[in-house]
């Protein structure tokens, strides 16, 4: 039975402004590629995350479509060059629907 | 202990079995003479600091037969180069006398003959000895002693204990950095908790935790010797995870990380290093190859590939140096470093002739302590060997021979398969096989002997897979290793050519006909790498054949037809 | 067939033996992409238009650890000012089910156009990377890597 996906990020909580800062993100999801038979041999449907985003105060700054090669447990990394401080999201969406969700502060002195 | 005396009683006696192979018995009872203690160590101090460099013990406390390979092929650029030299092409590189004490440990030429004369090498408490001494010339704060890795793994003892008893030894020996391999088959937890409670660093710069990539290691460490600042960079066996379970280390990434080796010499040297040192668990071919590539290393201590060279290897700038396995050598480098870079060196490949060398006894003590729970299953006789039993070269050896053959028999099985590893010392003719000899050539912690049908299509894709392994052109392609040994079947490999190609005639031995690519075949084996692997343990299987067998006789196998290219 | 006295039972059942011993080389054999669906998808996004090889660094393993998670990090050259940056960068496979790994969208804040994930890879194969700039040039860059059966080490 799939867990609850859990998403984990790491962003550094201060940066000088124009100081590009390393991003990284995981959420907790099997990814099940459509492409596996279960034990009868029909097969197993297709459920992964297919999209993410990331933004900063409202305005994204990088996205990323997945496709089924993409391995379970998605982990991302990514950059964004600091200029006030403010607040990130990051969004996940699954196939089934669901979005899950993750903030993060970061301070520019 | 062996006095001198008896040592030379026992030279001369070898020199009158040995008359008639290049040099006469009073040439060689006068070779043996100069072979001392104090000769072992003869070496004119140079510069500021020393550097000694153990690799591969594999957990061989005492001293050990070990037959260097009469077969290890180079492809590419390293064909016909060192360390892909043997016999008496290599001795002719390195102007060695047949039948000389370098050329007994470092070719396999008359090696039954001038064992008996020889000896065994190595041991921890002749290795011990040699350390101390080193050390008190040069000045324990002048001489900085690194263990190359595979270390942790090979003996009973070390399986027993799960590598207690190398942590304690190697900490006596007064090791001061290591990298690893095999220690990962100890699994993640393990291997975490020695080297954290070991009180010298377990470097590894290409270790990455697979969750957030970072470093699971330190990546380096700078050691003040003689004044000089040395900088030592850990690189762990890139392949591990391939080579071997990664069920095991299921948490950690590898791979070689070129870009991040370079970076690790850039910072040693802005933080002001004389001389950076890698220690490197790479494998000989891709070290040289990684050295070509990475800028400003001076001193690449192989390790992996088990090869031994009485001399360095350069690179650019940077020198290689290959300093056997089983605790048969000790390299000593002595560096003159100042002013941010190696002004020169000097180097010896110091063999441990263990009948020359007092054992220390501290360290004897220490090696009696954790043999002793053992020492029953150790001594146990299975029974005696009329053939030399090895494993060292690029294909079948004997001892692998006897495992395959075990397999066969024990196993019911058509074909068997057994690991092309290096490690695992030899016995001569006339030897009992103890526990303890069948145990350094198996003992391991993913030793089950699996018994399956594989068709003959999927026999042929794990001969070439295991082949590009090893034989691939590019460095970075290879695994170290050897060729997996084959029982029951036949073939001709021709390594020049690229995957899926080297591998024809494969030949049922029992039938004599050829293997069929559609036809299901009892196939027995041991090693996979593979989880939840069922069956009895390897020594099991061996034992149990030896013990009826009594005693072991085999034929020289010429199963393997291979064309070099 | 006999059995022995040693303990050990010659014959043991191969039936829940059949395990992966050596998992990758006897899996069996999915309808997998080639060549030629990689072309297809970027037709379908890029019609005929010209690629330029470079620009791209593609940084994946020579040899994969592990086929279902392939370290994959994606880095291209760009000042990422309003004027002039990558745009998108899209990732593909010519030995998986699918074609498709993935797409970036990159925007002048992202500082630089630079992102690692990890990837599926059923067996050896090739990665292809496409990267669309703000004036629409297309940069490309091809890298293999090998997913081998391991063993047999050291």
């Amino acid at each position: 039975m799939a867990t609850k996906s859990q998403p984990r990020v790491r962003v550094p909580a201060t940066a000088k402004a124009g100081e590009i800062v390393e991003i990284k993100t995981l959420i907790s999801h099997e990814m099940e590629s459509g492409q596996r038979k279960d034990a009868d041999g029909k097969p197993i449907p297709r459920k992964i995350i297919h999209a993410f985003e990331a933004s900063f105060n409202g305005k994204v700054f990088f996205a990323a479509t997945w496709y089924p090669s993409v391995s379970a447990n998605p982990y991302q990394s990514f950059f964004y060059k600091a200029a006030e401080t403010g607040e990130f999201k990051f969004t996940w969406k699954d196939d089934d629907g669901s979005e899950y969700a993750a903030t993060a502060k970061m301070t520019v002195a | 202990m062996v006095s001198r005396r008896e040592f030379l009683q026992a030279a001369a006696a070898a020199g009158a079995i040995l008359a008639g192979s290049g040099l006469g018995p009073l040439g060689r009872v006068a070779a043996q003479q100069r072979l001392t203690e104090e000769s072992l160590l003869a070496f004119p101090s140079f510069g500021n600091a020393t550097i000694l460099h153990l690799t591969d013990v594999h957990a061989q406390l005492k001293p050990v037969y070990f037959r260097e390979p009469s077969i290890n092929l180079g492809v590419g650029e390293a064909r016909g180069v060192p360390p892909h030299l043997t016999d008496a092409e290599f001795r002719s590189w390195y102007k060695i006398a047949a039948g000389s004490a370098d050329a007994y440990a470092l070719t396999s030429e008359d090696f039954v003959g001038l064992a008996k004369g020889y000896g065994r090498m190595g041991g921890m408490d002749r290795i011990a000895t040699l350390i101390r001494s080193i050390r008190a010339s040069r000045g324990g704060d002048a001489t900085l002693l690194l263990d190359g890795g595979d270390t942790w793994q090979g003996s009973w003892t070390a399986l027993k204990t799960r590598a207690a008893d190398m942590a304690e030894i190697m900490t006596a020996l007064g090791v001061e950095a290591m990298v690893g391999h095999w220690e990962f088959t100890l699994g993640e937890e393990r291997v975490k908790e020695i080297a954290d409670a070991l009180p010298f660093p377990f470097l590894a710069q290409n270790i990455r935790d697979n969750e957030w990539q970072e470093k699971v290691f330190e990546p380096r460490k700078t050691f003040v010797k003689g004044g000089a600042r040395i900088a030592v960079i850990g690189q762990a066996f890139p392949r591990t995870p391939i080579a071997n379970p990664r069920w095991m280390i299921p948490k950690w990434e590898f791979g070689i990380r070129e870009e991040e080796m370079q970076r690790q010499v850039d910072e040693a040297r802005a933080e002001g290093a004389d001389c950076v040192v890698v220690l490197s668990h790479n494998g000989f071919d891709v070290d040289r190859k990684m050295a070509s590539r990475v800028k400003g290393i001076d001193i690449v201590l192989t390790a992996h590939t088990h090869d031994a060279l009485p001399d360095v290897l350069k690179v650019g700038n940077t020198i290689l140096v290959a300093s056997g396995s089983h605790g048969k050598f000790i390299s000593r480098i002595d560096i003159d470093a100042g002013g941010g870079r190696l002004k020169g060196f000097r180097h010896r490949l110091i063999p441990v002739f263990s009948d020359a060398i007092r054992p220390d006894p501290e360290m004897a003590a220490l090696v009696a302590k954790w043999r002793g729970p053992y020492e029953a299953d150790l001594g146990r006789v299975l029974g005696q060997t009329e053939s030399l039993l090895y494993r060292r070269g690029n294909f079948n050896g004997t001892f692998d021979d006897l495992i395959a053959g075990a397999m066969l028999k024990e196993r019911d099985a058509e074909i068997a398969l057994t690991p092309g590893f290096r490690w695992g010392a030899t016995l001569l003719p006339g030897d009992p096989i103890t526990f303890e000899a069948l145990a350094n050539a198996t003992a391991m912690t993913y030793p089950n002997c699996y018994r399956q049908q594989m068709t003959g299509e999927q026999l042929k894709t794990i001969l070439e897979d295991v082949a590009d392994n090893i034989f691939h052109p590019d460095p970075y392609f290879q695994g170290g290793g050897d060729m997996v040994r084959v029982g029951g079947m036949g073939y001709r490999i021709d390594v020049a050519k690229p995957m899926g190609e080297r591998i024809s005639e494969m030949t049922h031995l029992a039938s004599g006909k050829p293997i069929d690519a559609a036809r299901s075949y009892v196939v027995a084996g041991w090693a996979s790498v593979g989880q939840g692997v069922e069956g009895p343990p390897i020594w099991e299987v061996v034992a149990g054949h030896v013990a009826r067998e009594k005693t072991i006789r085999l034929e020289p196998n010429a199963s393997v037809k291979v064309v070099a290219g | 067939m006999t059995m022995t006295s040693a303990g050990i039972t010659r014959r043991q059942a191969i039936g829940s033996a059949a395990i992966a011993v050596f998992a990758a080389a006897l899996a069996p054999r999915l309808a997998l992409a080639d060549e030629a669906a990689v072309a297809a998808e970027l037709k379908k996004l890029y019609a005929d238009k010209p690629m330029t090889e470079g620009r791209i660094k593609l940084d994946v393993p020579q040899i994969a650890e592990n086929g279902l998670v392939v370290p994959l990090n994606v880095d291209v050259e760009s000042p990422m000012t309003a004027a002039d940056h990558v745009k998108a960068v899209h990732v593909f496979a010519d030995g998986n089910p699918l074609p498709q790994i993935l797409t970036y969208r990159f925007t002048p804040e992202s500082g630089k156009a630079s992102a690692s994930i990890r990837m599926r890879l059923a067996q050896t194969q090739t990665i292809v990377c496409v990267a669309e700039m703000s004036d629409g040039k297309l940069y490309s860059a091809k890298a293999g890597v090998k997913v081998t059966i391991g063993g047999c080490g050291g």
